[in-house]
């Protein structure tokens, strides 16, 4: 973890899930698990996020919710999708309300799997989002200013 | 198994409203208003209950036919008359609070009601 | 007359862990109408019922919530057995109210601990949450899942907890309870948190009962509905003592779901002294011909699922009636007249859980 030089703060949205990985999302945060210790916050304001944690699978209602907060994340930032249905629908991906997984809409970099996914896989999840995390902010940092002027996060 | 005694009575719609009163009067809570769709007619339960006696009523009506909405009499009827409306496609006249068609968004309409050709999602 | 404008509250709202979206009509502070709409995580999973064979249905029964996921699956099953006129083996039943009382614990923490964070104690969330780590790893040890269990099957469960763990299981709880104890003294005693609750989104005894409140809710206004009132499972076996409060307040709400969980354990106690030898399961052959609307007590209120069968290996319907979808039109009237700031903490006193609402 030699990389974790900054507190990189997550923030999460429930698309359609079935509460299961919400509330394990949460868990991962409060004592038993704390991910605060490496200084992973969860905000409610997407402009404050670093990680963007989606989970259940997207519908026509909520595809512009996910979307609208993904871009309103400041690069570099990466989107971890937990469960399985945010992979594919899982269970559900057979319903008419169901689209199928969180990356048809946006770009994922992770998939956490499980159902519910265990709040071990999902603090592993986010520590491989954060390897990615610094490969992202290194890239951009080489392009050069162009790209440093837009974020203002690279340093 | 402890099997509860369920009484459902079937009802011409036109009585409807008539028999909710009569159960309001009588002191129910209205438990819950559930559609089903058996082959081309809708069947709807209205469900109600006083001290754990459960009790029902059930018209059979067509996709077509107006239901008269029972919120004047019990107020939070609303939920279960819009879910009704979003899902099914039936209308229900006099709703106290009508969303029109905005209570439950669905990317295809009336999911449960005349057979729409969805297809297989991946 | 003071302008009228109107708040959109949600889906993304950080004290929500899920959507729901609110449109708040205000006058200055004030709520003068809330108007709900739902539908951002609809997924309209009734309908599989169509693509999925009745024994397989369990598990996406169990998927409608998250957090009561076991409730789910076990009405589900009863309402099953009720029309196969499946008997179900008594030591499946105990267990079967074992683990339910196991999830209303877990979630009635899970509860407070979100509560606590709608009005500012983060702290208090991060104790609630600790202790319901406790529950979870008895639910994980006898079950095989912490918050999706898959232990309830139609005919009976799947697994048997051995005599020693339960005995175990019933001395954890008292010094869970114990930890309980101290932790409830704060949400009940503490001055700041009476100021933050007391007289904030009253809901009168009449407007709670004609407007349809369950669980909770309804208790917290003096209506004592309680679903385990009708004895399904092992419930008519043990001793239960519904509690009810009369103040119809965020705080009414919250007393009560404090003293139901020490409900909950004397129920597990009772049910572990209880609980008699025997078989957990029955086969079950035939495919279920007719219709049953089962009722259960989760921890937001009474839960009903409707199924319909024809005879063939598919049901023709399943309609799930869950306690929120019930408890949003009291919502609607606690909110009329509140204040702006208060709106979080009273959309959070029924407990919302918009997944089931929506399914």
């Amino acid at each position: 973890m030699t990389y974790l030089k900054k507190s990189p703060w997550v923030i999460h949205y429930d698309a359609s899930s079935c509460n299961g990985c919400d509330i394990e999302v949460l868990a991962a945060l409060t004592p038993v698990y704390d991910v605060e210790r490496f200084g992973i916050i969860n905000t409610g304001n997407p402009k404050h996020a670093d990680i963007f944690l989606v989970t259940g699978s997207v519908n026509e209602q909520n595809k512009e919710v996910v979307k609208n907060i993904y871009e309103q994340i400041p690069e570099p930032k990466v989107v971890v999708a937990i469960g399985i249905c945010a992979a594919s629908g899982g269970i559900f991906r057979e319903c008419y309300n169901v689209l199928g997984g969180v990356d048809k809409v946006i770009p994922v970099d992770v998939f956490v799997t499980g159902c519910a996914a265990r709040p071990e896989s999902i603090i592993d999840g986010v520590v491989t989002a954060l390897g990615i995390l610094e490969t992202k902010r290194l890239a951009m940092k080489e392009k050069g200013n162009e790209t440093m002027d837009k974020s203002g996060s690279a340093v | 198994m402890t099997t509860e005694e369920q009484l459902t009575m079937p009802i011409e719609v036109g009585q409807l409203i008539g028999r909710v009163e009569q159960y309001k009067q009588g002191g129910y809570r209205l438990v819950q208003i559930g559609c089903t769709k058996i082959g081309e007619v809708y069947e709807i339960n209205y469900s109600f209950d006083k001290d754990f006696v459960f009790r029902n009523l059930r018209i059979t009506v067509t996709g077509d036919t107006e239901v008269p909405s029972i919120s004047g009499m019990y107020w939070g009827a609303f939920v279960y008359e819009n879910e009704m409306h979003d899902l099914f496609g039936i209308q229900v006249r006099g709703m106290n609070i009508d969303f029109k068609g905005n209570f439950i968004r669905t990317s295809i309409k009336f999911p449960f009601g005349a057979a729409i050709p969805k297809g297989e999602q991946p | 007359m003071t302008k009228q404008i109107i708040i959109p509250f949600g889906p993304q709202h950080p004290v929500l862990p899920e959507p729901i979206h609110l449109d708040l009509v205000l006058e200055d502070e004030m709520v003068v109408e809330a108007i709900p709409s739902i539908g951002y995580i609809h997924r309209g999973f009734e309908k599989l019922v169509e693509k999925r064979e009745f024994t397989e249905y369990v598990y996406v029964a169990e998927r409608t919530c998250g957090i009561c996921s076991f409730i789910h699956g076990l009405t589900y099953c009863q309402g099953i057995e009720e029309i196969m006129q499946v008997e179900v083996p008594e030591r499946a039943l105990f267990l079967r109210t074992i683990w339910s009382e196991y999830s209303r614990l877990h979630s009635h923490l899970l509860w407070l601990g979100l509560f606590a964070d709608s009005f500012g104690f983060e702290n208090l969330f991060m104790n609630a949450w600790r202790i319901r780590e406790r529950i979870l790893d008895v639910m994980e040890q006898t079950t095989g899942g912490r918050v999706i269990q898959g232990s309830c099957k139609i005919g009976g469960v799947r697994r048997d907890i051995s005599g020693e763990k339960l005995g175990q299981m019933s001395k954890d709880l008292d010094s869970i309870g114990q930890e309980l104890e101290e932790l409830t003294n704060v949400f009940l005693r503490d001055a700041s948190i009476k100021h933050r609750l007391k007289n904030v989104g009253v809901l009168s005894r009449d407007d709670a009962y004609s407007l349809g409140a369950v669980g909770p809710t309804a208790r917290g206004s003096g209506v004592s509905l309680d679903m385990r009132k009708t004895g399904y499972a092992a419930y008519g076996k043990l001793n239960l003592e519904t509690v009810a409060e009369n103040d119809g307040d965020c705080y009414a709400r919250c007393v009560v779901r404090c003293r139901e969980l020490f409900t909950s354990i004397d129920l597990i106690q009772q049910a572990v002294r209880k609980i008699p030898d025997g078989p957990t399961d029955v086969k079950v052959t035939g495919t279920p011909d007719g219709e049953y609307f089962t009722r259960s007590e989760q921890p937001r209120g009474e839960l009903v699922h409707y199924l319909k069968g024809n005879g063939t290996k598919f049901l023709v319907r399943s309609r799930i009636r869950t306690p929120t979808l019930t408890n949003i039109p009291p919502l609607v009237k606690m909110l009329q007249g509140c204040e702006l700031a208060d709106v979080p903490v009273i959309v959070l006193s029924i407990d919302p859980c918009i997944s089931c609402t929506e399914r």
